[in-house]
């Protein structure tokens, strides 16, 4: 045990000492802090006002179209199309808006000339108002006014409840499968990250020579057990300064510069609805996204922290031991780097294929049978499960998952140690399946 | 007393036998020389008794009691496949391996001085591997595998790649660490280089123990009484005692291997001599072990 202890303590301190591990665990929260400040900063510099002139040749519009706050319309009394561009070349206004006389049943012609490229955004705003005017136009024609049009209007926004034994809760299907993604999306770097780096150390060992050196001292299993503690303690810490840095720094600008984050995919789709059902419903929107925010946080302070931040631990250690050891595995039976493609391929293939379904199959369906079963089978279990836990996975499905997983770590950590103990004193060999089998009977 | 007694020790692997039922005893205190060619079996043995992998069948004793894994630490290995953590700093690497062999981290920082004066080392101790010359790393790696102070030291190719300065380094100190009880096994193919230092020795070839013995015993065993004779005159033998082996004249100088016939000794061959021609050069001419090597495997394949 005390052997183990002093390799784990090697692996450890050496990787965390190294500048490249220094660099990475500051440069990270740092880049998180510019990929939030940067969005935010470049959206208060698009928010300049648009000057859009209009040319209203129907008559339809005099007086209807209205400046908004960051988008003014400036009406032009009279004249020809041809003399407002002149009058236009002058300015530096964003837009020329050209509007000819129209049929109401079949407004075509309207156009907009601009100097640049205009924004999509001033482009559908436009569309927009132009729209309801025609509307209302054409409801005017019927007979229906807009204030009674109002009326009719319905704006619904559904709140979504768990019923569960511990009673209602406000749940937020964004948050949920935002919770559970984020945690996935950790296991299956943190697999690769430092799976790899096993691999690299146990190459490095045979290829400096000192493998044999190690183990007329060690067993070799204590040394592959060691390397893979050693590197977990190494990735945890990365994980947690990261944590503890991020909030540190992301506090900090947000005191610095008084800035929003960065919207969430949540509010930019929330945006993109509002751009698409117009301006009038500015109250609404303001109102439903208020709605949304506080919705949001009650859900994410509805979500199980203790049991998701447990399993989240559970399967982050669990999927980075039952891969690690192969990934150890896979460096003892290769003589340098570019020989453990066709064996990192059937490593690899699990993680890759339960990473994608979890945001596609999974998330749609938390309960369906491929849900299921790739989260009972310890291979795809550490990425599929933490995506379903924050929707409620049954007890004793966990249960048995867990279990399996740690069998699953039990065993995959039996057939590295076979295979590891013949591959670091195998040299000059091209190594294939069969040979590797061949090793896990071997009588050492 | 033997330090170590192997004993019927056989290894296969898939399509090869790598050992076949040797055995040989390794007395305490001496410098035993494991020969053989490449490929004859001697790293395997040695991984046998370092416990890197298991025998088959046969046993093993050291100091009397079948091997264990706490005998480890009494012993010390310099394979021949070596190496260091490259970006490891000198001291922190030799502490780390003392530390692996059972040392306390107090003990081996005291055992580290003493041999940083010894190889006078003091301004490498900060430095990392990778910064060493070659040289300077195979002294490390020496330092690393006797830290500890076992009993048993096996060096397996020891002087490949040392420059001769620091072979003679090393050659001294296995000297002196012979001198302070240990016993050294040397396992080379190079039998001419360490022949001048071992005590004992143990040929082996194919997977079979050839001969094994003291280094003395085996050459009186493997003498043919012959001798080198140098001198000047006209040598002409017709004793029937003795045999002229082979003769060269030049310019009046004569050098001419004889071998003595039938109880014939030394003395009367060279009474014989000094009555003819003037003696100059009357040595002995003892096989070396590749000599006796090279007709022990010639004998058993006719045999």
């Amino acid at each position: 045990m005390h052997k183990i202890w002093l390799i784990i303590q090697r692996e450890y301190l050496t990787r965390v000492r190294k500048k490249s591990f220094i660099i990475m665990t500051f440069l990270t929260p740092l880049l998180l802090a510019a990929f939030m400040v940067i969005p935010a900063w470049l959206a208060t510099i698009s928010d300049s006002e648009d000057v859009v002139m209009v040319l209203d040749e129907s008559g339809l519009f005099a007086d209807k179209l209205e400046s908004k706050e960051d988008l003014k319309i400036i009406p032009i009394a009279a004249g020809s199309l041809e003399q407002a561009k002149t009058a236009y070349q002058e300015t530096d206004y964003t837009a020329l808006l050209h509007i000819p006389k129209l049929d109401l049943d079949n407004p075509e012609g309207i156009r907009l000339y601009s100097k640049k490229n205009t924004s999509l955004q001033v482009k559908f705003r436009l569309e927009n108002m132009l729209e309801k005017e025609i509307e209302s136009q054409r409801f005017m024609a019927s007979g229906i006014d807009r204030e009674m049009l109002n009326k009719m209007k319905a704006n619904v926004t559904m709140t979504t409840v768990n019923l569960s034994e511990s009673g209602e809760r406000d749940s937020n299907v964004w948050v949920t499968s935002g919770a559970g993604i984020i945690g996935a999306v950790i296991i299956y770097f943190f697999i690769f990250l430092y799976g790899v780096q096993i691999m690299r150390g146990v190459i490095e060992e045979k290829t400096n020579r000192i493998v044999e050196v190690m183990i007329s001292s060690v067993k070799p299993f204590q040394l592959m057990m060691g390397k893979i503690v050693g590197i977990a303690g190494v990735g945890l810490t990365q994980f947690l300064l990261w944590v503890v840095l991020s909030t540190i720094v992301v506090g900090g600008v947000q005191a610095a510069f008084d800035i929003k984050p960065a919207p969430t995919p949540i509010e930019q789709m929330q945006a993109g609805r509002d751009l698409a059902t117009g301006e009038e419903s500015a109250q609404t929107q303001e109102e439903s996204q208020a709605n949304m925010l506080s919705e949001v946080s009650s859900a994410i302070s509805n979500l199980n922290f203790p049991l998701l931040l447990g399993c989240f631990l559970f399967y982050f250690l669990g999927g980075y031991l039952l891969y690690g050891s192969l990934f150890g595995a896979i460096g003892a039976a290769v003589d340098n780097e570019t020989d453990t493609q066709q064996f990192m391929f059937p490593i690899t293939i699990p993680l890759i294929i339960s990473f994608i379904m979890s945001y596609t199959v999974v998330i749609q369906n938390p309960d369906g049978p491929v849900a299921f079963w790739m989260s009972i089978i310890p291979f795809t279990s550490p990425i599929v499960m933490m995506v379903r836990i924050p929707f409620g996975v049954p007890a004793s499905e966990l249960l048995l998952s867990m279990g399996l997983l740690i069998l699953g770590f039990i065993f995959t950590t039996w057939i590295a140690s076979r295979i590891y103990r013949v591959g670091i004193l195998m040299y000059g060999k091209k190594i294939n399946y069969k040979e590797l089998s061949k090793w896990l009977f071997y009588r050492v | 007393m033997s330090i170590l007694k192997i004993d019927g020790v056989t290894k296969r692997y898939a399509n090869h036998t790598a050992l076949d039922n040797v055995s040989f005893d390794i007395p305490a205190g001496c410098i035993f020389g494991l020969l053989g060619p490449n490929g004859a079996g001697k790293t395997s043995l040695i991984r046998i008794i370092t416990q890197i992998t298991g025998a088959d069948s046969g046993e093993i004793y050291f100091k009397g009691e079948k091997l264990r894994p706490s005998h480890i630490k009494d012993m010390g290995y310099l394979p021949e496949e070596r190496g260091l953590y490259k970006k490891m700093k000198v001291g922190e690497q030799l502490l780390y391996l003392a530390q692996l062999k059972g040392l306390t981290k107090d003990e081996a920082t005291a055992r580290i001085k003493e041999w940083v004066v010894r190889f006078e080392i003091k301004e490498w101790m900060n430095k990392h591997i990778e910064d060493l010359s070659k040289g300077m790393q195979q002294k490390v790696q020496f330092m690393a595998t006797v830290m500890h102070e076992p009993s048993l030291i096996i060096l397996d190719e020891p002087f490949s790649g040392f420059d001769p300065i620091n072979a003679n380094l090393i050659k001294d100190e296995i000297l002196r660490l012979r001198d302070n009880g240990a016993t050294i096994i040397f396992s080379t193919h190079r039998m001419e280089s360490v022949e001048e230092l071992c005590d004992n020795i143990a040929l082996i070839n194919r997977s079979r123990k050839v001969l094994d013995g003291p280094v003395r015993e085996i050459k009186d065993t493997y003498k043919t009484d012959t001798y080198q004779v140098i001198g000047n005159g006209q040598l002409l033998i017709t004793s029937p005692d003795f045999e002229v082996l082979e003769q060269h004249d030049n310019h009046g100088v004569f050098r001419a291997s004889i071998r003595l016939l039938d109880g014939a000794s030394p003395n009367d061959l060279l009474r014989y001599l000094i009555q003819r021609v003037e003696v100059h050069s009357f040595v002995e001419l003892v096989p070396s072990i590749n000599d006796i090597f090279i007709r022990k495997v010639k004998e058993t394949y006719h045999a």
